[in-house]
């Protein structure tokens, strides 16, 4: 879901840390780093990196393309190839068949199946294009702010892996305990808030 | 600090409890709304209100209640049952525009955020503009939020808490 839709989700972070300066080059360096991959002629069945904001299909982070205004505003792109499983099965029921015929056998054992269906995900996997899915991402590095327009589990937890494998810096997603502790609670206040039981509004 | 799963499990009822006590501000208190923030008109309760009660072992009910003008004694029978709200659609108004937005307890999470109109996109010379305008719009939500929350979770650690702010909320619970 993009920055620009009609209708957005929001997952809010806190960024703890700061990157080495010049900070805008060492940012560069880091979705550079994991820029996203092309896997449409390969095996891979998934593949997950940084691309641009505004041309997501042709990554490009050189200069400063990234800044608008205070934030640097990019993107999270997961591709995934999804072969449907009845056409997993056809293929692999014609191998086995082509298997059988060949070693004038009536079965396979186990592990013959087992190489036969990763044989046959394989060749299926470079065959079929990987499906693009892009969540956009704005850092306010100086607030140590971070949206990401998603609030989809396996995206979030991409951009959390992501995020810390090319910044080397801590992203603390804000739910109401670590909303709570970023609250500006003094030190009482935080012991307080971890022995909190639920409250019975009903007696 | 707590591992990360962990306490999200473990206080997702801090978050249902900060939306049931909004929806009690938003009856009974607007004047600490306006205080929070000075450019609201109005915040009200939308077209949809989901209630639950975790925490009672005789009960694992979700009530949700929706349409526009959405009649909430349903929601008010929940809460009477010892649920609480733990999704709510709202409507923020400030000036003459509006926004709309649903807001999940246990994640606080923003989802469904429809911000006025902006200028529209149609070269990418128009991007820059309307990312900042964008930026502006999300912005007034998540500062509304997120002072709504810090100011609810001092008084939730606060002995103010159970001494005036419960009793308040059961009296209104009560006598809706």
């Amino acid at each position: 879901m993009g920055l620009l839709s009609p209708s957005v989700s929001i997952t809010q972070y806190r960024v703890e840390g700061q990157l080495p300066t010049p900070v805008n080059e060492h940012f560069a360096a880091g979705l550079k780093k994991n820029i996203i991959a092309d896997i449409d002629n390969d095996a891979s069945e998934q593949t997950i990196g940084w691309t641009s904001f505004e041309d997501p299909y042709q990554p490009d982070f050189e200069g400063s393309r990234f800044i608008i205004d205070t934030a640097w505003v990019f993107s999270l792109r997961i591709d995934k190839k999804s072969i449907p499983a009845k056409v997993v099965k056809k293929h692999f029921n014609t191998e086995v068949a082509k298997r059988l015929a060949e070693s004038g056998r009536d079965y396979l054992s186990k592990n013959e199946k087992k190489q036969l269906k990763d044989h046959v995900l394989t060749v299926l996997s470079t065959r079929i294009p990987a499906t693009p899915h892009v969540f956009d991402v704005l850092w306010k590095y100086e607030e140590g702010m971070l949206l990401f327009f998603s609030n989809l589990k396996a995206a979030n937890e991409a951009l959390e892996t992501l995020f810390t494998r090319s910044f080397k810096l801590r992203l603390i997603r804000l739910f109401p305990y670590t909303a709570g502790l970023q609250a500006g609670l003094k030190g009482t206040e935080r012991d307080d808030l971890d022995q909190l039981k639920p409250t019975l509004f009903v007696e | 600090m707590l591992d990360i799963a962990v306490a999200y499990r473990r206080y997702q009822f801090v978050g249902d409890e900060f939306l049931t006590w909004l929806w009690y501000i938003i009856e009974r208190d607007t004047r600490l709304l306006n205080r929070l923030d000075k450019d609201l008109a109005a915040l009200e309760i939308g077209n949809r209100m989901v209630f639950e009660n975790r925490y009672r072992r005789d009960s694992g009910e979700t009530v949700t209640v929706k349409g526009e003008e959405a009649n909430m004694d349903e929601g008010l029978l929940a809460l009477k049952k010892g649920a609480m709200v733990t999704e709510v659609n709202l409507v923020y108004r400030s000036g003459d525009q509006e926004w709309r937005f649903n807001l999940k307890g246990e994640s606080l999470n923003i989802s469904s955020l429809r911000v006025p109109e902006s200028g529209k996109v149609e070269t990418k010379e128009d991007i820059e503009g309307a990312v900042i305008e964008k930026i502006y719009f999300y912005e007034k939500i998540l500062n509304l939020i997120n002072g709504l929350f810090k100011y609810f979770i001092k008084i939730r650690v606060s002995n103010e808490w159970s001494s005036k702010t419960v009793p308040a909320m059961r009296k209104w619970i009560v006598s809706t």
